[in-house]
């Protein structure tokens, strides 16, 4: 009998810490399933950040460092630096890229350092309970914006894709969705080109991934799923914002 | 005769960290350290290293973080302000055990404060500067040779010890000129980099992190940690003795305080007063058994340093239960460097 599905070698055969209907374990798989067909397993070195994708080790089958709050780029600048042979993606939440980091990630991409971003907006702060992200849209109700997000005292969602794209550094950008399988093929293919920008050289490649947070959004997997749709992605256009190579 | 060089100590550094085969600098511009980083942007290249001007110390000492958990040399420099800023990710490092060099050129603070040399950042530095409790090798260098040599065994003593080290310098140790001997760096034993990240290749998956959630792990890591630096204290310590065999009081300080404090025992001696210098040469581990054996003969030690009293604290710790020490510093500020004749009055007041 012929094997049509099975589990990336890049991961490993665990069980998960996150919630029903959290779009991690999705995208864990998506970026696993491209390390596989890169065959990059064996010289790839992840950067971990903080929040909920801290366990980044526990789930890849990798090589693996630990970084404080928001410096993964620097962290993972330090490492292709040092080991240019090396393939080095850092896994970053909107906490951790887009507000602590972001001195970090700016300047990173700035320099056009040859690594990947994955960037996982759930406009939330979910690891240390759903507080009010830069990435939290106006109106969201969070834990620290319990009357909702308001402009005028919390400034406006930041939409870093498009931020970064008007940066010179920047190779290849894109936003995607894993929300329904339409959406999620195109974040395989959108994933699989940045890696391919960093096999071949190319610079720095960059990943936005919408995805949902249950259990911080008080909703059950269902909502949760819808809302990426309808109001995620009505406010964070998906689509390829930089692809200098053409890929 | 072995050729003498005339630079700068922050230029000796620069050279020890070459010739020690560190080849990947990460920093970002502060008065009084800017010849570190300016070296090095313009040598490194030459020895296909690499350098990164990073957008703040934050980021530059991360770039080392990284850098170092793939097992190279790699090292960081700044001053005082720059320090603070740096010591989120020497805590973690002390915690991931990534050998590295970070180089304090100190200034005077608190806050902006000067640029100025000054001994105000001793308790940042051995005490652990950053969150949960760790320690990192300290070494306080008071030539421009000491400059050039303790940076090379900074680098094998971070390998040997699997930690961050700091040479701890200040304005006046990094801006003054003297002669130096450069020669090769000593060889010394180092242990496989087994841990370093190169990608897992054929084998076990490596991790390197700071955060322990397990039944009792973080306690088990500490505990590790607390080994070592035992281990440290055992075998790593440093410190310069200069006529204490008789001497009836023994001054002590480090770095430029110490330099000046030895024209102040010279003089002493050339009055025919029975005074001694014990300089420590590593802050961390500090050399307690050398005051414990000094204080044995010698019952009076006066500290001398440039600030209101840190060191002195462990100096108290260190000697023997009916020893004397006295203390005189000057937090520094322009115009606030102590002068021989001023120390060598101090030395009289209390001898």
């Amino acid at each position: 009998m012929q094997q049509v599905f099975k589990r990336p070698e890049a991961l490993k055969d665990v069980q998960t810490h996150f919630c029903p209907g959290c779009h991690h374990g999705t995208i864990h798989r998506l970026v696993a399933e491209a390390l596989d067909e890169f065959g990059l397993q064996k010289r790839t070195i992840g950067i971990a950040s903080i929040g909920c994708s801290v366990f980044l080790y526990h789930y890849f089958d990798i090589d693996v460092i630990e970084t404080p709050h928001g410096r993964a780029p620097a962290v993972a600048t330090g490492v292709k630096r040092a080991k240019p042979d090396s393939f080095v993606f850092t896994y970053q939440g909107d906490g951790d890229l887009a507000a602590i980091g972001t001195a970090e990630i700016i300047h990173a991409a700035n320099r056009g350092e040859d690594i990947t971003v994955i960037f996982v907006n759930n406009t939330t702060y979910g690891m240390t309970g759903g507080q009010m992200a830069p990435t939290t849209l106006l109106g969201q109700k969070t834990s620290t914006s319990p009357y909702g997000r308001k402009s005028e005292k919390e400034g406006f969602p930041v939409r870093v894709t498009e931020l970064l794209s008007g940066l010179e550094g920047v190779a290849f950008a894109a936003r995607t969705a894993v929300n329904t399988p339409k959406n999620l093929m195109d974040a395989k293919k959108q994933i699989k080109k940045a890696f391919q920008y960093q096999v071949e050289g190319k610079g720095f490649s960059f990943v936005e991934v919408l995805s949902s947070c249950p259990t911080n959004w008080g909703m059950n997997a269902v909502e949760a799923n819808e809302r990426v749709g309808r109001e995620m992605c009505e406010y964070f256009k998906l689509g390829v914002f930089k692809d200098t190579a053409g890929i | 005769m072995p050729k003498r060089i005339l630079v700068k100590g922050n230029e000796a550094i620069c050279r020890g960290a070459i010739e020690a085969g560190c080849r990947y600098y990460f920093g970002y511009p502060i008065t009084p350290q800017n010849d570190i980083p300016e070296f090095m942007s313009r040598e490194l290249p030459k020895v296909n290293g690499e350098f990164i001007q990073a957008e703040s110390e934050i980021a530059s000492v991360n770039m080392v973080m990284g850098a170092a958990a793939t097992g190279v040399r790699a090292m960081t420099s700044s001053s005082s302000p720059g320090i603070s800023l740096k010591m989120e990710a020497i805590s973690y490092m002390a915690g991931m055990e990534l050998p590295c060099l970070i180089v304090n050129i100190s200034r005077s603070g608190p806050g902006l404060g000067g640029i100025d040399a000054s001994q105000g950042d001793y308790f940042q530095a051995v005490k652990g500067g950053g969150h949960g409790g760790y320690h990192i090798v300290v070494i306080a260098p008071a030539s421009i040779q000491e400059m050039y040599d303790l940076t090379m065994h900074a680098f094998d003593l971070a390998e040997i010890y699997r930690t961050p080290v700091m040479i701890l310098g200040d304005a006046v140790v990094g801006q003054m000129k003297e002669p130096l001997i450069p020669h090769p760096k000593p060889n010394t034993d180092l242990p496989v980099k087994d841990w370093a990240l190169r990608g897992k290749g054929d084998g076990e998956q490596r991790i390197i992190k700071s955060l322990f959630l397990g039944d009792g792990e973080l306690e088990a890591h500490n505990w590790k940690l607390h080994a070592k630096y035992q281990q440290l204290k055992e075998k790593e310590t440093r410190w310069e003795e200069f006529e204490t065999a008789d001497a009836t009081l023994i001054v002590t300080g480090f770095g430029s305080a110490a330099r000046i404090a030895k024209t102040a025992v010279m003089m002493a001696r050339e009055e025919g007063l029975k005074v001694g210098l014990l300089r420590p040469v590593t802050l961390f581990p500090f050399p307690e058994k050398a005051f414990y054996a000094a204080t044995e003969h010698c019952k009076k030690i006066l500290d001398i340093e440039l600030n209101t009293g840190q060191m002195v604290e462990d100096v108290r710790l260190s000697v023997r239960r009916d020893a004397e020490v006295f203390f005189y510093g000057r937090p520094s500020g322009t115009g606030s460097l102590p002068t021989p004749e001023e120390l060598l009055g101090q030395i009289k007041k209390y001898l």
